[in-house]
Order: structure tokens, then sequence, then C-alpha cells
């Protein structure tokens, strides 16, 4: 069972300094309840796991925005200039990693894998300091799994399980991101009774997630 | 015909009928406005849909469908959603047809950049690298220069998206392929290969069956 929580007792369970994925591309399937919990909260030091830095202004941003994240690891932060100013003063750690590969190592730490092995990236400073092992004429990367205290996502629906359904273009990195954190938190935009959702609809098993937030 | 416009139309004939592709943001996105009659593409949105349609009047965005800048798009009949992972699979894995996308820079060699300027511009390269890996055409299309400052270079100067993988490069100068080497196949309406050397700082072979772009 998933344990039904409000978004500042989620915020609650997140201390300072931890690392935090954040489902969601640009905002589109981001957690904005929790993370807006968060911000109330006075949460800070945040390892910040997201795709990218969102649009200024919304969701994930605010995070970056009112400098709550000590180090940001994402694929792409270019469309909120505040990230970038803070990478360029020197204010934040980063580590940018290409899309595909950065939900790979993620789903590689979910997975029981101790790594991928990915052709992204051979040639370029991305491959500074890591193995390349070449197969049949061809080199990859070998990238290490990608974990997190915490993984904080955002759904469709779910049942009190914590299967949980998406909907449209919303499911991006949240389903790898169930798989690859300590502790789960999934906030939803309505929660069902059990059996309300079909099996072959969940995307994200229950297993995964431990506590559920009405988004 | 404005520049952009007659790059997009060339990128555009590259196609056929039921092709997967992925088209990059500015240039890249006006390809789908000029698809020859009788063709119609899929096109992939790596943040997880194909089927990618046009964007929705205002008033009537889904926030849960955006395109890979993060602005509201919808799906086809037809499309399909699915998480990152997926995505990437199909980008990885050689599913799609073509991807289309611009660049800083271009070599003779294949290699190209366009992700990052050092000390001004990171802004992350996003899914750039694993598609310029992963499609089995990968177009360039790009205004010839920039400012007047060459981008079809001997050797890149920036950080690298990949090595040797460029495949097509389309400007409004003319288009070059790199089947036996760099070589011009087509110019420009109205240029003089003179003129195209000037400012085309890379060594090239040029077509015996040299045609003029059709505008």
């Amino acid at each position: 069972m998933a344990k039904i929580i409000s978004k500042q007792q989620a915020a609650a369970l997140i201390p300072d300094g931890a690392s935090v994925m954040f489902g969601g591309f640009m905002n589109c399937g981001g957690p904005k309840t929790v993370v807006e919990a968060l911000i109330e909260a006075g949460r800070k030091d945040l390892t910040f796991i997201c795709n990218d830095s969102g649009l200024p202004g919304i969701g994930v941003a605010k995070l970056i925005e009112n400098k709550r994240v000590k180090k940001i690891i994402a694929t792409h932060v270019g469309l909120n200039q505040e990230t970038g100013r803070q990478i360029n003063a020197g204010e934040i750690e980063y580590e940018l990693i290409p899309q595909g590969t950065f939900v790979e190592r993620i789903r590689a730490a979910g997975a029981g894998l101790g790594g991928v092995l990915t052709p992204t990236g051979v040639g370029t400073i991305v491959a500074d300091g890591k193995e390349v092992h070449s197969f049949e004429g061809r080199s990859y990367l070998l990238e290490r799994p990608l974990k997190a205290d915490f993984a904080v996502i955002r759904g469709r629906r779910a049942d009190p399980l914590g299967n949980i359904s998406y909907r449209r273009a919303t499911r991006n990195f949240n389903v790898a991101m169930a798989t690859a954190a300590e502790v789960v938190i999934a906030e939803v935009e309505e929660i069902v009774e059990a059996g309300q959702i079909d099996p072959d609809q969940v995307m994200t098993p229950g297993i995964f997630v431990d506590y559920l937030v009405r988004a | 015909m404005n520049p952009k416009e007659l790059i997009a139309r060339r990128v555009a004939r590259e196609f056929n009928d039921g092709d997967f592709v992925n088209l990059g943001i500015g240039i890249p996105t006006m390809v789908a406005d000029y698809l020859p009659e009788g063709v119609s593409i899929f096109l992939h949105a790596e943040n997880g849909f194909l089927g990618m349609g046009p964007a929705p009047a205002a008033g009537n965005e889904d926030w849960d469908i955006v395109n890979a800048g993060g602005q509201p798009s919808s799906i086809l009949p037809g499309g399909a959603s699915f998480d990152s992972l997926t995505s990437f699979g199909i980008i990885r894995g050689g599913h799609l047809k073509a991807t289309v996308l611009g660049a800083l820079e271009v070599d003779q060699e294949g290699n190209l950049a366009n992700w990052m300027i050092p000390g001004k511009m990171v802004p992350g390269m996003g899914g750039a690298m694993d598609l310029v890996v992963g499609a089995r055409q990968v177009i360039i299309a790009m205004e010839h220069t920039a400012k007047g400052r060459p981008k079809i270079l001997k050797k890149c100067s920036l950080p690298l998206t990949a090595v040797k993988e460029a495949d097509l490069i389309v400007t409004e100068m003319g288009v070059f392929d790199y089947r036996d080497g760099l070589t011009l196949i087509e110019i420009g309406p109205g240029v003089n290969l003179d003129d195209l050397k000037a400012v085309t700082p890379a060594e090239y072979k040029i077509s015996p069956d040299l045609k003029t772009m059709a505008a």
C-alpha cells in the first residue's frame, strides 16, 4: 500500500541536502504541488535531478530561482536563464548529461544493472574519464547508474496501492524515476479505488511507490 | 524566397510518405510545412510521443502534450505516447528515418557542434547527442553563415555533439552530402561557385552532376 499524505507531509519527508529526482519535461508531467510545498517548507541544498530546469516562474524552475539547489543534474537548462546565470557565476554545481543517457542511467539504478553501454557521446567531452568499449566496430561509453534519495513524480490517476496511469506526454521521466530512489512520492490528479485502473493501463506499478499526494 | 523557407523546402524533399522523423527547433520545425504533395510523415517528439500534430489554437492548449521545446502541441489520430526510455530507445535504436537539426559548426569529416559555446552558452545537449548518433540520416538544416561567419569548416572548433555523424547539409547556398567525402551536390538559386567557396572553408568536391536547388 502507498500512504496517502498531504503536500506538507511530503515536504517534511525530504531533508535539506537530499538528492531528489523530479519527473517532468519542461513542467509537462512535473510535480508542481510537492515542489511548491518544498519551497514553502524552506528546503535547501538539494541535489536536483531533473531533465531540465523548466521555464521561468513555473514548477521546478522555482527551486532554482529561490536558490534551493546546490547541484543540478540535468540534460538541458537553456530555457531557464536563471540556471545559466547561476552556473556561469559558479553559484551552483552542475552536470549535464545527454537525455537518452540520463534516463538509461536512472533505469540502470532501478533495474539492478551496473551500468549501460551507449554510443551517445563517444568522441565528445561527455566521454571524458569514461571507459570506452568496442564491439563489432562500434564504440560505446560505460555509463554508471544514477539514483537518488527521493523521487518526486506526477501521474494522472493512482489507486491506494500506488498503481499509476499517466496521460499523453506526461509519462516521460516519471516512469524510470519511480524505480530509482529510496523513497518515491507520487502526486496525482486523482486517487481512485483499487480495481478502478485496469491492470493493462498501469504504467508505474505500485510496488515502486511509497507515498501519494493529491495534486 | 526567404532563405529559411528555401532550406525547409529542400529538406522536405528528402522524405517519403510514412517516414518517422524528428525535427529540431527553428528551421527544422518549418520542414513539416513544406512536404511535397502526397507525402505525409510521422513526427517524433523526444519527450514522449509519435504523431505530433500542429500547435493548438490559443485557448485550446492541452498542457499534457507539449513539444520538445515545452510548447503546447497535439497528437494526431494514430499517434502514440510513451515514456522517455522508449522514446530514446526509438532514437538510439535506429528506428527514426532521419533527424533534422541546426548546427553552430559542421566540418568536412561530418563532425558537428551544436550544443555549447564555452564560457558563453551552456544550455546542455538535451536529446541532440542521442539523435545524431541514433537516427539513420542526420540532416543539418541551417543558414550558411552566422552573421557572415562561416559554419561549414575544415575542423569544428567548438565542443562536438558527435563524431562523423552528419549525412547531409542543407543551406540557402547549397546542399552537401558525405557519401564520397564532403561533396556539393546542389547550389542555391543565384549563387555562383566562387561566392560559395568564399564562405565555405571546408574542403569539398563538386559533383559532376551538380544541380540547382529548386526554389
